[in-house]
């Protein structure tokens, strides 16, 4: 994950509260999208970045999983979300996010 | 007036000493975690030359293989050799490092790079060799100086240059406390200005061009130079131009992250449409800080570190000719400051919006080509077939207006897309290197239509948090069109006959009226 991304995702949890705070993945892939989960809730796996030792624990998922895209207005959905529905690999991204969250998210 | 590409050039160097010391991923890691077991590891994972070589993506970027051909040879690539493998193809060549330092010493015009005379000795005739290299660049070559010169130059805190634990060079800092002008700095700019040159030696080796006839030169690759009262200053497209003997050209630099060479191909062709130059060059060298940026992951997956080569190309935008493919430039492709960020957003401004315009659906495109990232660098680093994804995305907009069933979507990016072959330099990958094979097939007939588009992060400047995109059509010339039935000559003598004819009808009509 960007250092600068993980930088921010630091400062809005020290901001609002860990438990006040959900991160949302736009990645295509499952494999970044996990890292990505990973940072934000064990700490940075590649010890690069403001994130590394930290486990901030946070609720963290992909937006095209049931959870987000319930939150949506279905039509802003359809418009900016829907056509990389159809070019992902949903089923092995939601596998990946429910592994991290089973495993690290604390809240 | 129609904007033809003329010709194209592709090269490639084979970097690893540059890869382990010049590298951002490896400069960080010494500066964050220097005992770490990365850096221990990383130089078991270095290719040879003759890996780097026969390496399949590689022969398909400086045209020995055609790309369409990759799909042949079941991916991952890097433990598959390519047995008809060549160090130059009908684009250009493959570099060794070693010759390559020869061209940043010959790229040097203020004596700050120096080399080891032994290693000049050992070495010179090996570069001389090189069939695209003009008497302007050899006679630059100095002798070179004593090792013990060379290090005391280091001292000072010039960047060296190795082949594995053998320093052969050096580059010095060009000022004190300036750090727009640091060797590290410098390094990386003639490292950039010399691959641009060994493009445009081989654009005039290949496309039979005349150096003298080139009026304009873009240079649009991902580095700035200058000093730190304009630290991006520029022209490395001027100071390439130069050593690459266009004595009749000036030029000036595009930038805009990975999508600067789309926007420098679609400038240069409405400098060319405009009237204003007749033969423009739109060339890169490539980057030393994106050598082995993915080199973690590909040794955390035990695989050699495949991102060890620099990129470079140079197309040639000359006048129309009645044959070379052209460049569409009413129809271009552009994502706006108003477009917004997602990818269904993204990809109807670059790919949509301009077929509609033209009055053509995307599956009127025979071939796309966006990002071209090699699959073998990005996929063990978690971001996937690039090129894929991005003919999935297209596809899946066909599909939402109607023009493609969704089970097609991957007979769409079977047929209109080629796998990735480009190393993972920016602005290399960035749609152009299948320019060179997409004018082949159009001049063969084999396609119709071609779009090429090219994607920039922007917000990787801490400027804007925009992203950015533009895209153009390649079409097959169909001949010069034939300019106005009636010459001035013949229009004038048309007047003049109906004049007469008038003037006769007067003075008949006085005859009669007597």
């Amino acid at each position: 994950m960007d250092l600068e991304n993980q930088r921010r995702v630091k400062e809005f949890a020290e901001q609002v509260g860990p438990e006040n705070l959900v991160v949302i993945i736009g990645a295509g892939e499952a494999g970044a999208s996990a890292l990505a989960a990973e940072t934000v809730t064990a700490g940075d796996p590649t010890y690069a970045g403001p994130l590394t030792g930290v486990s901030l624990g946070l609720k963290v998922y992909h937006v095209c999983e049931d959870e987000m895209k319930a939150e949506f207005d279905e039509a802003i959905y359809e418009d900016q979300v829907s056509m990389m529905e159809m070019v992902i690999d949903l089923d092995e991204i939601v596998e990946q996010m429910e592994s991290i969250r089973s495993q690290f998210t604390k809240y | 007036m129609k904007s033809v590409v003329k010709g194209t050039s592709y090269v490639l160097v084979h970097a690893p000493d540059m890869l382990l010391r010049n590298g951002t991923t490896q400069t960080t890691e010494r500066i964050v975690n220097p005992d770490s077991d990365y850096l221990k590891k990383l130089p078991e994972h270095i290719r040879s030359y003759d890996d780097a070589l026969s390496y399949l993506p590689n022969q398909a970027y400086i045209g020995n293989l055609d790309p369409v051909a990759l799909r042949e040879h079941e991916q991952p690539w890097f433990d598959k050799k390519y047995d008809k493998a060549d160090r130059f193809g009908s684009f250009g060549e493959i570099m060794p490092q070693e010759e390559f330092y020869f061209m940043i010493q010959a790229a040097d015009e203020f004596e700050l790079v120096r080399l080891e005379k032994g290693f000049v000795e050992e070495y010179k005739e090996k570069f001389f060799a090189n069939p695209v290299l003009t008497d302007l660049i050899k006679d630059r070559i100095h002798d070179g100086i004593e090792k013990e010169a060379l290090e005391k130059l280091l001292e000072d805190d010039a960047e060296g240059l190795y082949i594995g634990d053998r320093l052969v060079g050096a580059v010095k800092k060009a000022h004190d406390v300036d750090v727009a002008l640091t060797s590290h700095v410098l390094l990386e700019n003639l490292a950039s200005k010399a691959s641009n040159i060994l493009s445009l030696l081989h654009l005039i080796k290949s496309a039979g061009l005349d150096p003298d006839e080139v009026d304009y030169v873009i240079d649009c690759s991902e580095e700035a130079c200058g000093d730190m009262n304009q630290r991006g200053g520029g022209n490395f497209a001027k100071a390439a131009a130069e050593l690459a003997g266009f004595t009749n050209a000036t030029g000036s630099d595009t930038r805009g992250f990975c999508a600067a060479p789309v926007h420098a191909i679609s400038i240069a062709a409405s400098l060319v449409a405009a009237g204003a130059y007749k033969n423009v060059i739109v060339a890169a060298g490539g980057s030393t800080a994106k050598l082995g940026m993915n080199g973690k992951d590909h040794v955390k997956k035990d695989m050699p570190v495949v991102e060890d080569v620099m990129g470079g190309f140079a197309v040639w935008i000359g006048a129309d000719d009645g044959k070379n493919p052209y460049i569409d430039l009413e129809h271009l492709g552009r994502h706006t400051v108003g477009t917004g960020s997602s990818p269904q957003a993204v990809i109807t401004s670059l790919v949509s919006d301009p077929l509609e315009r033209a009055g053509l659906k995307i599956t009127d495109i025979d071939i796309y080509s966006p990002e071209m990232q090699n699959p073998d660098c990005t996929k063990p680093a978690g971001a996937g077939d690039v090129p894929v994804s991005n003919l999935k995305m297209i596809a899946a907009l066909a599909v939402k207006q109607g023009d493609l069933e969704r089970a097609g979507i991957n007979e769409f990016v079977e047929n209109r897309g080629v796998p990735g072959f480009a190393p993972t330099q920016g602005h290399i990958p960035s749609g152009i290197p299948m320019i060179g094979h997409s004018r082949q097939a159009l001049l063969d007939g084999d396609v119709k239509r071609v779009m090429i588009v090219g994607k920039g992060s922007l917000f990787l400047g801490r400027l804007t948090n925009l992203f950015d995109g533009v895209s153009f059509m390649l079409l097959p010339n169909e001949g010069i069109e034939e300019k106005s039935a009636v010459s001035g000559d013949e229009l004038r003598k048309i007047v003049a006959e109906s004049l007469r004819g008038f003037a006769q009808s007067l003075l008949s009509e006085e005859e009669d009226e007597q």
